[in-house]
């Protein structure tokens, strides 16, 4: 006689709908084979994503409610170069490369799920590279804004909202990718020491050959890329 | 169903996840002052509560001198008067009321009733009260910045929360209570990740969430509520925070102040109350989702009954949990916005009320022939459904446009909220504690004085708010330091007035008795014994009372949900969700 309770055995895991209500009707986990941190930083990043969704719900409303003209994005954003203004093109480079430490640390998860220790090491110290190179490039995007006037009360060409929302929203945006970048070589330094090998537990790793800190630092940037690009159209192109 | 035996570990799933005691604190510190303890942390936090709250209860009781004897005590200006009301406010709602909720509560229960040995991450739950005690002291030290703690009403709306004319708006007061917001958020988060993981992942063998008492469903979907609430929170208060200190203009209309323009311009009041209000309304619920769960329990436990129709209670909380997302501009219905949109946010705030309503009615129809136990916690759950449909039905009046507009800043609203999110879920906190401080000491709290506090506070609780629906009626504005006689008065209050501050003087009074008992108890108090109200839950049935740390010398395996009361058949009037019994055909134990 079978216990209502035995259809979830991982060897007799259900496809699709059944699956799902199998699942959520099962004891001890909802989510089979997600571990606890992993669970955690999804819903770390659903938290998060409401986070940034209102910030940037608050700046299309300001943009939308203000009474002076909002300046223009592509001249403001505009980089002199060669002769030849060219628009978005500081921005263009930013996103190229915070895409491409998404390509890296996929990588790298890619690597950890081999155990490939060095590989893993390097390739996340790689985009922790690329991390600090976006947050470099938003430096100098600040510094020269600043050098042409804009602040947080007030800017040369229109809305006042406009350097507020720019400073707030990259800012926090920016901050993210530092904290990132923090992790990211913590965790490459701990990956490349072995702590993930040894047979114990130590501060961010279970040890015993398992490397899931690794994609759980990458669906953190992965987010964090993802909200990039939201800024940036909304930001940026618009 | 002869063959279906209780074999205690062949009919459950194997255990998914390797049982994995928490590391043991050596050191005293580690033990009473950084506790990784779910259940230490969980007193902690219900202790800082508790202590703020008090702060929140002596302002409430300051604001009803005035109002009721207006002119009698020179120390409260109008100033003051202003900033009793804010922190009042703010103190209650998220700083005890939340707190206690999510913090107190639902780190000591959530371990213990989904069978966990503790949170999934016992040291960012350490965090996460740290943080929240750090918040508690930035709010306290507003108190004692030049010009005082802010006095822009606990909705804090710009433009006149950080103006001059607001207490504390061009001082630090309302700088200290932002970043004291802040603060709350990111310890708040630290600790809501603990409660959500652990509830979806981390439950013990045979513990399906159908099984999980309903106390864990209620402070599970406030958590998740709370996660995506408060960010909205976060963000208004950052923006504010800006245009107060880098002078942006998220808030800011171009305005004049003391005849001189000032620098801010172009910027919208009416977003903040949208960000205010998202996170708001949500925090209403996050408020009330804890108590109706903890209330099903005491219902349940102390009228001997199974909770009436428990798979209809959980959706109704989850569905309430959404809901609640998409009422919150019914706080605004006076703000000028569209009336389609007062239209809209009407509709889902009354459609709120069938959720609520089917919740109600499993109250008492649980309550509908059950062998009812009148101890103190099943009075508070009695006073509790009292206080709660009564605040509810105001809510009706509240919800609908044309009825709202003539009360809207009256003092009705405040007698309307006081019953449905003050006195009714503070009830219910009344009586989870009286329910659970023999789990968390061993001793029952003393029944004198119980009942006392119950009696005093149930009847003081309606003489205090009853009457304030009516000043309301009559035309008496919210905050107003000082009514006097006005014309537009269609009756006199004065003496209503009176008798309501007198009332609150005294239940405020017995409060104190309240604390009292609690810390006379711990020494004095009956020895409860292991399991005093014979309940069916995972946290009774730990081998130490308290439980100590790990709760379990083995993880408990759960064979049935938490209601099996009054089972026919049964050798007791309860069977534990631990006992693997079944009924044979005749209803005998096999």
């Amino acid at each position: 006689m079978e216990h209502p309770l035995q259809g979830q055995d991982q060897t007799l895991q259900q496809q699709g709908h059944s699956g799902f209500a199998a699942d959520w009707g099962s004891d001890q986990r909802a989510f089979k084979k997600v571990s606890w941190g992993k669970a955690m930083m999804w819903i770390l990043l659903l938290s998060d994503t409401f986070v940034f969704a209102c910030f940037l719900v608050a700046y299309l409303n300001a943009r939308n409610s203000t009474t002076v003209d909002w300046p223009n994005a592509s001249e403001v954003f505009a980089l002199h170069i060669g002769g030849a203004n060219l628009p978005l093109i500081l921005i263009a480079i930013m996103t190229f490369v915070l895409i491409s430490s998404s390509g890296t640390m996929a990588m790298a998860v890619n690597c950890a799920y081999r155990k490939a220790r060095k590989a893993t090491a390097v390739l996340m110290l790689a985009t922790a590279a690329l991390g600090a190179m976006f947050v470099g490039m938003q430096a100098f995007e600040w510094s020269k804004l600043i050098s042409e006037g804009v602040r947080p009360w007030g800017n040369p060409w229109g809305a006042e909202q406009f350097g507020a929302s720019f400073f707030m929203i990259t800012g926090f945006h920016g901050t993210h990718v530092t904290i990132g970048v923090i992790f990211l070589v913590l965790v490459a330094l701990k990956v490349w020491r072995g702590d993930f090998d040894r047979d114990q537990r130590s501060w961010m790793s279970a040890g015993n050959g398992d490397y899931e800190a690794v994609e759980i630092m990458g669906l953190y940037w992965h987010f964090v890329d993802l909200v990039w690009v939201f800024i940036f159209a909304f930001f940026y192109l618009w | 169903m002869t063959d279906y035996l209780p074999e205690p570990d062949s009919n459950l799933p194997p255990r998914e996840v390797a049982d994995v005691m928490p590391p043991h604190a050596h050191s005293w510190i580690g033990k009473y002052v950084f506790s990784q303890d779910a259940k230490y942390i969980a007193i902690q936090y219900s202790g800082t509560a508790i202590a703020i709250g008090m702060v929140a209860l002596v302002l409430s009781w300051l604001m009803r001198l005035q109002l009721g004897f207006p002119g009698t005590f020179d120390f409260i200006t109008p100033e003051a008067y202003y900033q009793f009301v804010t922190m009042h406010g703010m103190i209650m709602v998220v700083y005890l009321l939340t707190a206690i909720f999510l913090g107190g509560f639902g780190n000591y229960l959530i371990p213990l009733m989904v069978g966990a040995r503790d949170m999934v991450f016992p040291f960012v739950n350490m965090l996460s009260f740290w943080i929240y005690l750090l918040a508690v002291l930035v709010l306290v030290a507003s108190f004692f910045v030049p010009g005082g703690p802010t006095g822009a009403g606990w909705t804090l709306y710009p433009p006149q929360a950080i103006l001059s004319g607001t207490p504390g708006g061009a001082q630090g007061g309302i700088i200290l209570m932002l970043l004291s917001l802040i603060l709350f958020i990111i310890g708040f988060t630290m600790g809501g990740l603990n409660y959500a993981v652990t509830v979806l992942q981390a439950r013990t063998r045979g513990m399906t969430m159908m099984r999980l008492p309903l106390t864990v469903w209620g402070i599970f979907t406030a958590t998740v509520m709370a996660l995506l609430a408060f960010p909205a929170l976060f963000v208004a208060c950052v923006m504010m925070l800006f245009d107060r200190l880098l002078g942006t203009s998220f808030f800011m209309p171009t305005l004049v102040e003391l005849g001189e323009k000032l620098s801010y311009g172009g910027g919208s009041p009416i977003a903040f109350q949208h960000l205010f209000w998202f996170f708001g309304h949500p925090e209403v619920y996050i408020v009330a989702l804890p108590a109706f769960g903890i209330v099903s329990d005491l219902i349940a436990v102390h009228a001997r009954k199974t909770v009436f129709g428990y798979r209809m209670m959980v959706w109704a909380i989850v569905i309430i949990g959404a809901l609640s997302f998409i009422v919150w501009a019914h706080h605004m219905y006076v703000s000028g916005m569209h009336p389609w949109f007062g239209f809209f946010f009407a509709t889902t705030t009354l459609i709120i009320a069938i959720p609520t309503a089917i919740k109600v009615y499993n109250w008492v129809l649980t309550l509908w022939k059950g062998d009812i136990h009148l101890t103190i916690p099943m009075l508070f759950a009695l006073g509790f459904i009292v206080t709660f449909v009564n605040g509810g039905l105001t809510g009706l009046f509240l919800g609908n446009v044309v009825v709202d507009v003539p009360l809207s800043d009256t003092m009705f609203v405040v007698a309307h909220f006081h019953m449905v999110m003050g006195v009714a879920p503070i009830m219910v906190i009344f009586g989870a504690i009286y329910h659970w401080y023999p789990l968390m000491t061993g001793r029952l709290l003393n029944q004198a004085m119980g009942q006392i506090h119950f009696w005093v506070t149930f009847i003081g609780a309606y003489a205090i708010f009853f009457p304030m629906h009516y000043v309301g009626l009559v035309g008496v504005p919210r905050r107003y330091f000082e009514i006097g006689e006005p014309e537009f008065l269609t009756a006199p209050v004065d003496g209503l007035n009176a008798f309501i501050s007198s009332a609150a003087l005294i239940v405020g009074a017995v409060q104190v008795l309240f604390l009292f008992n609690i810390f006379w108890s711990l020494r004095h108090g009956r020895a409860s014994g292991g399991n005093p109200w014979r309940a069916t839950s995972l946290e009774w049935q730990t081998p130490e009372i308290p439980p100590r740390h790990g709760n379990w010398d083995e993880l408990p395996n759960v064979y049935r949900w938490a209601y099996d009361y009054s089972v026919p058949g049964a050798a007791e009037d309860y069977v534990a969700q631990t006992d693997p019994w079944v009924p044979d055909g005749e209803g005998r134990r096999l």
